[in-house]
């Protein structure tokens, strides 16, 4: 069954080989960075590795046994810290609920359109992190659920916190998302002191964000809170962002220089949470002025 | 000694290697993940040349790409530059053993590690800091025990008796 190796080489050389294969190469980075071709090819070897991510995933699988395992022993403890958690928690949602309505009635007075009734419908789906990438110039992770679960493009993802990022690429049974961190990713948010709108974007470190183009006089202090402002229709409103950590203020430039921290575990967590916005029917005429002012 | 290895078996380790590659580490043991099909492929070229071609390594390295999250083509020109340097060093560093031979395959990762840095920056990312190639180091230490293991095994399945 063995042959031995051959005697005589055939073919072309190394040098000619790379020589093509580099050129291939080339042309694939090109077409994926400038153009963003692919996203087929990109498809089709996902699903050729899929099966080696879900083994790839076992011990992690096993990890996870052992550790519930291990847990079931101080189920009992754990279940009333829980419940105790649940009711602080159960009162606060009775306070938003009648905060809401009030909220509601307040709106009729002024003869505002109800367009907060879609500030809470959410759908949400539990999805566990299958892959984290070596490289630190990738700030994407791959969830273990696809378009074969209904996930779609451009759903955000939130753990415990707050924000974590959006589905950017689809596969049957993996998704990828793009976190904060990312380069190329920006959200549109609001500070809670003040509601001034503005956009946060990645700067493709750990840990950092970026408030770009806000003037030096701007309103805005350390520790202040960012949320998304669902403006964009992307995120749904009122979910934690970021938290302001320092500025620089240049009074010789145009603008003032601020760096957030995100506030959900970007980097850490193993689990997250899929949110599926329900889209508003109708944008009434008394919010389209603020969707146009907040796209600058 | 020259073992013959079967298409099979040399398929059978570059899965496995893709395997480790995918696995779903966290946090700061991220830095030092060695890449374990570099490896595998650096180690079927200079042990058997001309038995795995330049299109596999290409293929192993889109499949890569894709897991990884990356630019497409980033790691599959990186694995085509390690066939190609295999291919030319192999017969020197044949003649060495597997522990005289880590510091070069060590070379050789860095200047993998380098081209996919230079993709990455091309893309636009921000340059890495030097942590990044502790991947390097832990490669070069894995580069002995990895084909240590693997010539084992290569030693078991050829063994007429065995079958």
């Amino acid at each position: 069954m063995e042959t031995a190796p051959q005697f005589f080489r055939h073919g072309p050389g190394p040098f000619a080989r790379l020589f093509v294969f580099a050129l291939l190469s080339c042309l694939l980075i090109v077409g994926d960075v400038r153009f963003k071709y692919f996203p087929q090819l990109r498809q089709a070897i996902g699903v050729v590795i899929f099966p080696l991510q879900k083994i790839a995933y076992i011990p992690a699988n096993i990890y996870d046994q052992v550790e519930e395992f291990i847990a079931s022993f101080n189920l009992l403890e754990e279940n009333i810290k829980l419940r105790q958690i649940y009711l602080e928690n159960r009162e606060q949602l009775l306070k938003l609920a009648s905060l809401e309505a009030e909220n509601i009635h307040l709106r009729n007075l002024f003869g505002a359109v109800q367009y907060i009734e879609t500030k809470t419908r959410t759908k949400a789906v539990l999805a566990k992190i299958l892959y984290t990438p070596r490289d630190p110039f990738n700030h994407k992770i791959t969830l273990n659920k696809g378009s074969q679960h209904h996930i779609q493009l451009g759903q955000a993802v939130i753990d415990d916190k707050g924000i974590v990022g959006q589905i950017t690429q689809l596969y049957p049974w993996s998704s990828e998302v793009t976190l904060l961190t990312d380069r190329d990713h920006s959200v549109p948010v609001q500070v809670v002191r003040n509601s001034l709108r503005s956009v946060v974007s990645g700067t493709g470190k750990n840990d950092q964000l970026e408030l770009r183009y806000l003037s030096v006089n701007t309103d805005i202090q350390q520790g202040d809170q960012l949320v998304t402002s669902g403006i964009g229709g992307v995120y749904p409103p009122g979910i934690p962002v970021a938290t302001v950590l320092r500025i620089e203020r240049d009074p010789t430039g145009d603008f003032a220089q601020i760096i957030s921290t995100p506030v959900a575990g970007v980097d850490r967590n193993r689990q997250v949470l899929i949110l599926s916005l329900i889209q508003p029917e109708t944008h009434d005429a008394l919010e389209m002025p603020k969707i146009e002012s907040g796209k600058n | 000694m020259y073992i013959p290895a079967s298409n099979w078996f040399i398929a059978a380790s570059l899965v496995a290697a893709l395997i480790l590659n995918f696995l779903p580490l966290q946090g700061d043991i991220l830095i030092f993940r060695p890449d374990f099909v570099a490896i595998a492929i650096a180690y079927w070229n200079i042990n058997h040349p001309h038995k795995m071609g330049m299109g596999v390594a290409f293929g192993m390295g889109l499949m890569m790409d894709v897991g990884n999250t990356g630019i497409l083509g980033q790691h599959a020109l990186a694995y085509c530059i390690i066939v190609y340097l295999t291919l030319i060093f192999g017969r020197r560093l044949r003649l060495f053993n597997s522990m005289q031979q880590a510091p070069q395959i060590g070379l050789i990762l860095l200047i993998m590690q380098t081209v996919i840095v230079l993709v990455a920056v091309s893309g636009g990312s921000t340059l890495p800091d030097g942590q990044y190639f502790l991947a390097t180091v832990t490669g070069t230490l894995l580069w002995a025990p990895g084909s240590y293991l693997l010539s084992m095994l290569l030693k078991q399945k050829s063994d007429p008796d065995a079958l």
